[in-house]
C-alpha cells in the first residue's frame, strides 16, 4: 500500500481517553486517530479494552450504571467531544452506526429492520424509505438475496445474512462512522469472507473502526491497526508496518503468537 | 456533516424525546393509581374497622348484634382449613414436582400431566368449588366440613406448589446431581438427601404464596355450602384423654375469615360494615405478611445462591 | 469397605434387587402424586358434564343458549344463560379496559424506564397488591368505589357493573404487569443495544423493539387477565348486584355466571334439584369460556413465538 494513498483527514480521535467500569480503570490514556474513509482495526488479547473503546464511540456505556468517561473522543469536522456528558448520546448514535458481535436484527420484517433508522429519524415518505432501503440493502450486498421477501421476518435469515442486514440497517441512515464489534466472530468462514469483502467495499464511502480478535482479518481488511493491551494503546500504525515490522516488543510477541 | 444537518437531527431528537417524558409521566401516574388504590383500600378499612379491633372481637362468636359479633369461629376455622390444605397440598405438590422434574420420561403421559398442570392454574376458583360440591360433599359424603374445604383449597393451590418445586429443582446445577450419583447414591437418595433439601427455600416460597392465596379464597368455600353463621368451634384436635388426638374436627361445620367478611359485607347495616372492615383488615394483614415472608425468602435465596 | 468382602455375590445381588424394587415403588408413588392433577381435571370435567346433563334433561340446550331471561326462582323458571353471560362479558370488558393499559404501561415503565432501585420497590409492591383477597376488593368496590362514582354520576345505582369492573381491573393489574414485565426482561440486551445504537430514545426502544419482541409473553399475560376477569367471583358478587340483567350497559347492576353460582350455593337448594344442577350448567359455561381463552392464548403464543 502506497504511503500517499493513506494521506487523509482525521474523522475522529481519542485524546487521553480514560474509561472506568465503576472502580475498574478499563482504558488508560488512549490516544487513537481514526482517519476518514479508512478502515482502522483494533486488535489485542481478550480483556484488553478494544471493545470497551469501540463502544465508547457511540456512548453504549451510558446504558449501564456506574460507567465513567474521562478525557475526550473528538469527532470531526465539528470537533464535538462525543463523550462529553453535555453531548446528547442519541445525537452521537444517529451519526455513528454500530454493528455488533452477534447479529441482532429486530423481530420485524427485513424491510422494517432497514427502515427502522429512517423511521426513528421521523422519515414518513414511503417512496423515500423504499428507495433508501433498497440502496442500503444493495450497499450491504444483500439486495439480490432478499428483494423478493422483504416482508418476511428478519430472524428467518441465516447468520451471515442477518449480519449484513444489520450493516444495511446502519447504512440506510448514512452514518459518518461505522463501528464493527467483532462482526464475524459468530459466523462461518464463507459468511465471514462476505462480510470482509463488504467492509473493503464500504471503506470508499464511510469511515470504519473495527474490533477483531482475528489478526489475519485485521491484516486483510484494515489500513491502520492499533494494538491494545490491558487498557492501553501499545502501538498504532499502518497495518502493513504493524504486522511486518512492529516497533514495540509486546506487539511483536502478540503478532507472532508468542502470547495471547 | 454540516451544521444544518446537526441542527435538524437535534430537532428530531427533541421531538422523539418528548415521548420519553410523556411516557415517564404516564408510567408514574399508572403506578400512582396502583398505590392510591391500595392506600384507599387499606386506609378505609383502618378508619372503618379500627374501633372493632379489640380482644373481644377475636374471642366472640358472630352475633345478630353487630357490636357483640366477633371472628372467633372464623379464624379458628381458617386455621384448621389451612392445616388440612397444607397437609394435603404440600406432600402431593412436592412429590408431583419431583416426579415431573427428576423422574418423568419424555412421553405422552408426561406431556399430558404438564399441560394439565398449566391449564389447572387457569381454572377459575369457583369451578373447584363445584368439583368439591359434587365430589367431596355428596359423592364421598364428606359433607360441608373442614375436611372438604381443606382438600378443595389443597387442589386449588397444587399447581402453585408443583411449579415452585420444579423451578427450585431446576435451579440446582447438574454437577450437584452428578456429584451425588458419583458417590453411588440411588436416584431416590439423590432426591431425598440432596435435591429436596437444597430446594426447600424455593419450595417454601411457593407454599407460602399458595397458602396466602388459599386463606383469602371465598368463592369455592361458599360453593361447597359453608355456613356463614357458626356459633361454635370444631372439636379440639387435641384431647386430654387417650389417644390425645382426635379427628372429629375434620367433619365439623365451620366458617372462615373471608366468608365471615362476605357475610358482614352483604348486610345493609352500617355497624356490620365496620365488622367487615375489621375482618378485612385482619385478612389483608395476614396475606400481606405471608406474601412479604415469601418475597423476603426469595430475596434471601437469590442473595445466597453460591453454586 | 470390609463388608464388601464378607458378602457373597448372591447377597449383593439380592440387595441390588431389593434396592431396585424400592426405587421403582418410590417412582410409582411420585407418579401417582403427579396424576392427582390429571384426576382433578377429569373430576372437574366429569362433574360439570354429569350434572349439566341432568340439567339439560329439563331445560333444552337451545333455550339455555338463546333465552334472554334467567329466572330460576320464579314459579315458571327460565334458564337463559345470556343475561349472565352478558354480565360476565361486560364486567370483564370494564376490567380489561382498566387492567390492560395500566398493566402494560406499568410493565414497560418498570422494565425499561425505572431505575433498579425503583424496580426493587415496585415489583414486590405489585406482588403484594396481587395477593390481596378478592373479597377485600369486593368490599372496597362496594364501600369506596361505588359511593365515589355515585358522587360524580348521581344516577348510578349502588350496585353496578362499572364499580365491580373497575375494581376487578385494579385487582388484575398485578398479574398483567408482572407477567408482561417478565416477558420484556427476557428480551436480550443485544436487541436493546441495537435499537439504542440506531439513535432510538428510551420510548422508541421500548415500544418499537422491546414490546414487539416480547409480544407473545405480553399477549399471554392479557389472556391470563381475561381468564381471571371471567372467573372472578367475589368482587362481582358483592358489588355488581345480584339480579340477572340482559344488558351490556356497565352503569346497570347485573349478575355474572360466577355470582349466580355463589348466590345459589348460599341458599339451601336440595342436592339433585334443578336449581342445584343449574349451577353446574353455569359452571360448565364458565369453564368453556375460560377454555376458549386458554386455547386462544395457546394459539397466539404459537403464532408469535419469541424469535430473538
Amino acid at each position: 500500500m502506497a504511503k500517499t494513498e493513506l494521506k487523509t483527514e482525521l474523522k475522529a480521535e481519542t485524546r487521553d481517553f480514560n474509561f472506568y467500569y465503576g472502580d475498574f480503570h478499563a482504558l488508560k490514556k488512549v490516544n487513537l486517530p481514526v482517519l476518514d474513509k479508512r478502515v482502522t482495526a483494533l486488535i489485542g488479547p481478550s480483556g484488553c479494552g478494544k471493545s470497551t473503546l469501540l463502544r465508547s464511540f457511540n456512548r453504549m456505556h451510558d446504558l449501564y450504571p456506574g460507567n465513567r468517561y474521562e478525557g475526550a473522543i473528538v469527532f470531526h469536522p465539528d470537533n464535538t467531544n462525543i463523550v462529553d456528558l453535555k453531548v446528547d448520546p442519541i445525537e452521537v448514535r444517529m451519526r455513528i452506526g454500530m454493528v455488533f458481535q452477534k447479529p441482532n436484527p429486530f423481530p420485524k420484517s427485513i424491510f422494517e429492520n432497514v427502515a427502522y433508522g429512517l423511521k426513528v429519524r421521523g422519515e414518513r415518505s414511503r417512496s423515500v424509505i423504499e428507495g433508501r432501503v433498497e440502496s442500503a440493502l444493495r450497499g450491504a450486498s444483500l439486495w439480490n438475496e432478499v428483494k423478493d421477501r422483504l416482508q418476511q421476518p428478519a430472524t428467518a435469515l441465516s447468520g451471515g445474512q442477518q449480519q449484513r442486514l444489520c450493516i444495511a440497517r446502519c447504512l440506510a441512515t448514512d452514518p459518518e462512522l461505522l463501528l464493527f464489534d467483532e462482526p464475524t466472530s459468530a459466523l462461518d468462514p464463507i459468511a465471514t469472507a462476505n462480510i470482509e469483502e463488504l467492509i473493503t467495499e464500504l471503506r470508499e464511502k464511510v469511515t470504519i473502526l473495527i474490533v477483531t480478535h482475528n489478526m489475519q482479518q485485521a491484516a486483510r481488511i484494515s489500513d491502520f491497526t492499533a494494538y491494545m493491551y490491558v487498557g492501553e494503546l501499545v502501538e498504532y500504525g499502518v497495518t502493513g508496518d504493524i504486522f511486518t515490522k512492529p516497533v514495540k516488543k509486546e506487539t511483536e510477541d502478540y503478532i507472532t503468537g508468542r502470547f495471547g | 456533516m454540516n451544521n444544518q444537518d446537526i441542527a435538524s437531527i437535534r430537532g428530531i431528537i427533541r421531538g422523539n424525546r418528548r415521548w420519553d417524558l410523556i411516557f415517564a409521566v404516564a408510567g408514574f401516574l399508572a403506578l400512582t393509581v396502583g398505590v392510591l388504590a391500595f392506600v384507599t383500600l387499606f386506609g378505609q378499612m383502618v378508619i372503618n374497622g379500627w374501633e372493632r379491633l379489640n380482644p373481644d372481637f377475636f374471642t366472640s362468636f358472630p352475633s345478630r348484634r353487630a357490636a357483640n359479633a366477633g371472628i372467633l369461629s372464623a379464624w379458628v376455622g381458617s386455621l384448621l382449613v389451612m392445616l388440612v390444605t397444607a397437609l394435603s397440598a404440600v406432600p402431593l405438590g412436592v412429590a408431583a414436582g419431583v416426579y415431573l422434574e427428576e423422574y418423568a420420561p419424555k412421553n405422552l403421559v408426561t406431556d399430558i400431566i404438564e399441560i394439565n398442570v398449566t391449564n389447572l392454574a387457569g381454572v377459575p376458583s369457583i369451578v373447584y368449588g363445584l368439583l368439591a360440591l359434587g365430589v367431596f360433599v355428596y359423592m364421598f359424603g364428606f359433607g360441608q366440613s373442614v375436611l372438604t374445604a381443606g382438600l378443595t383449597l389443597g387442589l386449588l393451590i397444587l399447581p402453585v406448589i408443583i411449579v415452585a418445586t420444579r423451578e427450585a429443582l431446576r435451579a440446582i446445577p447438574v454437577h450437584v446431581r452428578e456429584g451425588a450419583y458419583g458417590c453411588g447414591a440411588t436416584q431416590w437418595q439423590v432426591v431425598s438427601d440432596h435435591l429436596v433439601p437444597y430446594a426447600t427455600p424455593g419450595i417454601m416460597t411457593g407454599v407460602i404464596i399458595g397458602l396466602s392465596r388459599a386463606i383469602g379464597e371465598t368463592a369455592p368455600i361458599i360453593t361447597i355450602g359453608a355456613l356463614t353463621f357458626i356459633a361454635f368451634l370444631p372439636a379440639s384436635p387435641i384431647s386430654s384423654t387417650a389417644p390425645f388426638i382426635n379427628f372429629d374436627w375434620l367433619w365439623s361445620g365451620f366458617t372462615v375469615m373471608p366468608i365471615q367478611m362476605f357475610n358482614w359485607t352483604s348486610r345493609p347495616e352500617e355497624a356490620f360494615q365496620q365488622n367487615a372492615a375489621a375482618a378485612g383488615l385482619i385478612l389483608v394483614l395476614m396475606t400481606l405478611l405471608m406474601n412479604a415472608l415469601a418475597i423476603w425468602l426469595r430475596y434471601r435465596l437469590r442473595k445466597s445462591i453460591a453454586w | 469397605m470390609s463388608s464388601m468382602h464378607t458378602t457373597t455375590v448372591s447377597e449383593r445381588l439380592s440387595r441390588k434387587l431389593s434396592r431396585n424394587v424400592r426405587e421403582r415403588a418410590i417412582e410409582l408413588v411420585l407418579f401417582l402424586a403427579a396424576s392427582v392433577s390429571v384426576l382433578t381435571t377429569i373430576g372437574i370435567i366429569w362433574i360439570l358434564i354429569f350434572e349439566s346433563y341432568h340439567f339439560f334433561e329439563h331445560v333444552p340446550v337451545w333455550d339455555f343458549l338463546t333465552d334472554t331471561m334467567w329466572t330460576p326462582l320464579f314459579s315458571t323458571p327460565r334458564y337463559g344463560i345470556l343475561p349472565l353471560l352478558l354480565g360476565t362479558v361486560t364486567t370483564s370488558l370494564v376490567a380489561l379496559a382498566v387492567a390492560v393499559p395500566l398493566g402494560t404501561v406499568i410493565a414497560i415503565y418498570i422494565s425499561e424506564f425505572a431505575s433498579p432501585r425503583v424496580r426493587e420497590i415496585v415489583k414486590p409492591f405489585l406482588e403484594l397488591l396481587g395477593g390481596v383477597p378478592t373479597i377485600v376488593y369486593g368490599y372496597f368496590a362496594l364501600t369506596v368505589v361505588s359511593p365515589v362514582l355515585q358522587y360524580f354520576f348521581p344516577s348510578l345505582p349502588g350496585f353496578s357493573m362499572l364499580a365491580a369492573g373497575l375494581v376487578m381491573g385494579i385487582a388484575i393489574v398485578p398479574y398483567i404487569s408482572s407477567l408482561s414485565e417478565d416477558a420484556m426482561r427476557a428480551v436480550p440486551m443485544s436487541l436493546r443495544e441495537g435499537a439504542y445504537a440506531m439513535g432510538s430514545t428510551r420510548f422508541q426502544t421500548a415500544v418499537r423493539v422491546v414490546l414487539p419482541a416480547a409480544i407473545s409473553g405480553v399477549l399471554s399475560a392479557y389472556i391470563l387477565g381475561i381468564s381471571r376477569a371471567v372467573g372472578e367471583t367475589m368482587i362481582v358478587a358483592v358489588a355488581a348486584g345480584m339480579q340477572p340483567n340482559f344488558t351490556m350497559d356497565p352503569t346497570q347492576p347485573a349478575q355474572t355466571i360466577s355470582a349466580y353460582i355463589v348466590q345459589v350455593a348460599m341458599g339451601d337448594l336440595p342436592h339433585g334439584s334443578i336449581g342445584y344442577q343449574s349451577i353446574f350448567a353455569a359452571g360448565l359455561s364458565l369453564m368453556l369460556l375460560t377454555l376458549f381463552f386458554n386455547i386462544m392464548g395457546h394459539l397466539i403464543r404459537r403464532r408469535y413465538r419469541e424469535a430473538y
